[in-house]
């Protein structure tokens, strides 16, 4: 219980049975959540399982129904403001005001996290250098492309140098190229020992940056664990391919049988024939080529299949991801809309 | 125990500010607020084409198309009694844009951002409003040289001239206040627009605004003689061109008062449930 350490041992992030209700919907329904310090949690689920409503909830804008949330050992509800001053957020769309420039944007929110104009100035140019956004700094942020805003936006929730940082879908809407940049981002501000919690509809966005993955439906947490153990419970990568010529179906089966340690599945109406391959990727792809070809089978649409977050709902719910439950809701601008009212909401 | 003193201890965790800090604080915020409202006004030339053009259209328009119909009861003709009541609605009509940006700011997650961030919680809703006052007082100003340009004069005095620009001003950021709360409530620009509209049109329109009230249908008077409108423009009248004052001034505080006292609590709840 003591001592040396004692502020190391506590988590950065610790939630507790935490509940939230809007109306007779429930957005959370008891869920429990421990992200060690200076480490990435990826909190992963579809539209509406509740993703959104914790980030809320731990950032202070809004309040919990029931349970307990502790950021950086302060109580989200009880001692908000002291939440306030160690975190970071940045939502699904950009936070910024468009008509500024990104150096206004941040010279402003660093004078909001009351620095001295000096210091507000430095960190502005700091962070513009950091995102790649020095030669883009006076150009009003409107002209910026969509991936530059969301840099942008991030580098905002940067400037009081959070402890812990919160993403909430940082890469949703953008092209993949932006993707990409964003990840490299996002790992280097791990690097530095920020703890971070991101949420995302995607798995190789956790599977990229998290150290732990929890997946949310429905405002439970169905499964935690890291990335390998949660592909291992989806069965891992699959290679699929088609025989166009159906007769020979039963020999491409036979052909590939050997490569991993379940027997292919081969469906003789659409010549569809798929292997689970556990996580050997594209050793096992190569395998199947190989004995494809010393077998003379001739095929179609050859391709390895990663798990998606599909795959991961369908092995742990028996539902797909994006499939709407009766009674289900999607957390899209109209649905926030629509629990506004019925939040209650922090001081 | 030993959790108390390890967290007054811990680095990085600063105890919470006192009290006079907290409130330069509050100052400091609204003025940052503030200046980057003015700062997005004056970047867009839209909005201040929009703010100061269509004012001033409505002073051309009912001074030389609708005015020479309009019989009067004033010194120096329609253009004195027009300009108090056009400056009265130059002011209301400058909450749209209150209502409008903060609804954006809602939409775009800009609120939700300030609200995670340690700043005062007063300054964004007060720095809107100062800005704004600020933007309204500019506005005013160019109308009332409009006015001047095409034949409208104080006949009272400079100090109730000025006692006029004030209680226009006034009752804008009254307006504000009701224009912020539906702003934050709506949550969305253009049917905040729409709701702006179907209020601030008729409020000002059927008031002592642009016609004499005698004109008007009998229910119509009903509702045009006891509407707070009516009391503004009525004081800002008799201030810029001469008369009794007292009892519409009596009347027009209440009004003000009344309309501060229920929506500023009400925009202040609505910043801070807003999601």
């Amino acid at each position: 219980m003591t001592q040396v350490n004692g502020v190391g041992e506590q988590p950065a992030i610790l939630v507790e049975d935490l509940t939230k209700s809007f109306g007779d919907v429930h957005a959370l329904r008891g869920i429990d959540l421990s992200v060690p310090r200076g480490t990435v949690l990826g909190v992963l689920g579809p539209n509406g399982a509740g993703k959104t409503t914790a980030v809320r909830i731990l950032t202070t804008l809004l309040l919990p129904d029931g349970g307990r949330a502790v950021v950086e050992g302060h109580d989200v509800v009880r001692e908000a403001p002291a939440v306030r001053r160690s975190i970071g957020l940045a939502g699904q769309s950009a936070a910024i005001q468009e008509e500024l420039t990104g150096r206004e944007n941040l010279e402003i929110i660093g004078r909001l996290y009351h620095l001295s104009w000096p210091r507000a100035r430095s960190r502005a140019v700091e962070l513009l250098e950091q995102f790649g956004l020095s030669d883009a700094a006076d150009r009003a942020a409107k002209t910026y492309s969509g991936g530059m805003q969301r840099r942008l936006d991030l580098a905002a929730s940067l400037v009081g140098r959070p402890k812990v940082l919160f993403l909430d879908e940082p890469t949703t809407g953008l092209d993949p190229r932006s993707r990409l940049g964003m990840w490299d981002i996002i790992r280097s501000l791990v690097a530095d020992g920020t703890t971070l919690l991101l949420t995302t509809q995607y798995l190789d966005e956790a599977d990229e940056l998290a150290n732990e993955i929890v997946v949310i439906d429905h405002g439970l947490v169905i499964a935690a664990g890291t990335s390998e153990e949660l592909k291992g419970r989806v069965g891992g990568d699959v290679v699929e391919f088609t025989v166009p010529d159906r007769v020979r179906i039963d020999d491409a089966a036979a052909a590939i049988a050997k490569i991993a340690e379940s027997d292919p599945a081969a469906d003789p109406e659409t010549g569809m024939v798929s292997l689970r391959v556990g996580s050997r990727g594209s050793d096992a792809l190569v395998e199947v080529v190989r004995s494809l070809d010393a077998a003379g089978v001739e095929t179609r649409g050859l391709a390895l299949r990663r798990p998606s977050l599909d795959d991961v709902f369908l092995a742990l719910t028996g539902h797909a991801a994006e499939e709407e439950e009766p009674g289900g809701r999607r957390r899209g601008r109209r649905g926030a809309r629509r629990e506004k009212d019925m939040e209650r909401t922090a001081s | 125990m030993t959790a108390v003193a390890e967290r007054a201890s811990a680095p990085g965790l600063p105890a919470g500010p006192g009290l006079g800090l907290r409130f330069r604080w509050a100052v400091s915020d609204t003025l940052t607020i503030t200046r980057r409202n003015l700062l997005v006004w004056m970047r867009v030339p839209a909005y201040l084409v929009f703010t100061v053009i269509q004012p001033v259209l409505f002073v051309l328009m009912f001074r030389y198309v609708f005015g020479g119909a309009i019989p009067v009861n004033v010194p120096g003709g329609y253009v004195n009694f027009l300009m108090p009541g056009i400056i009265a609605q130059t002011a209301a009509f400058a909450t749209f844009g209150t209502a409008i940006a903060l609804a954006i700011e809602l939409k775009k997650g800009v609120i939700d951002r300030l609200r995670s961030m340690p700043m005062a919680r007063s300054a964004v809703l007060a720095g809107r409003l100062v800005a704004d006052t600020g933007r309204m007082t500019v506005t005013i100003l160019i109308v009332l040289a409009v006015g001047y340009a095409v034949g409208f004069r104080f006949t009272n005095g400079l100090v109730p001239a000025i006692l006029m620009v004030v209680l226009a001003i006034v009752f804008g950021v009254a307006i504000c206040c009701i224009a912020a709360f539906t702003g934050l409530a709506i949550g969305d620009e253009e049917s905040v627009q729409a709701f702006g509209l179907i209020w601030l049109f008729p409020i000002t329109f059927l008031s002592s605004a642009f016609v004499l009230i005698s004109t008007m249908p009998g229910w119509l008077q009903a509702f045009a003689n006891n509407q707070p409108v009516t009391y503004v423009v009525d004081t800002m009248r008799a201030l810029a061109l001469g008369g009794p004052v007292a009892a519409n001034l009596w009347k027009s505080v209440a009004w003000l008062a009344g309309i501060f006292i229920v929506f500023l609590p009400l925009a202040v709840r609505a910043y801070r449930r807003a999601s």
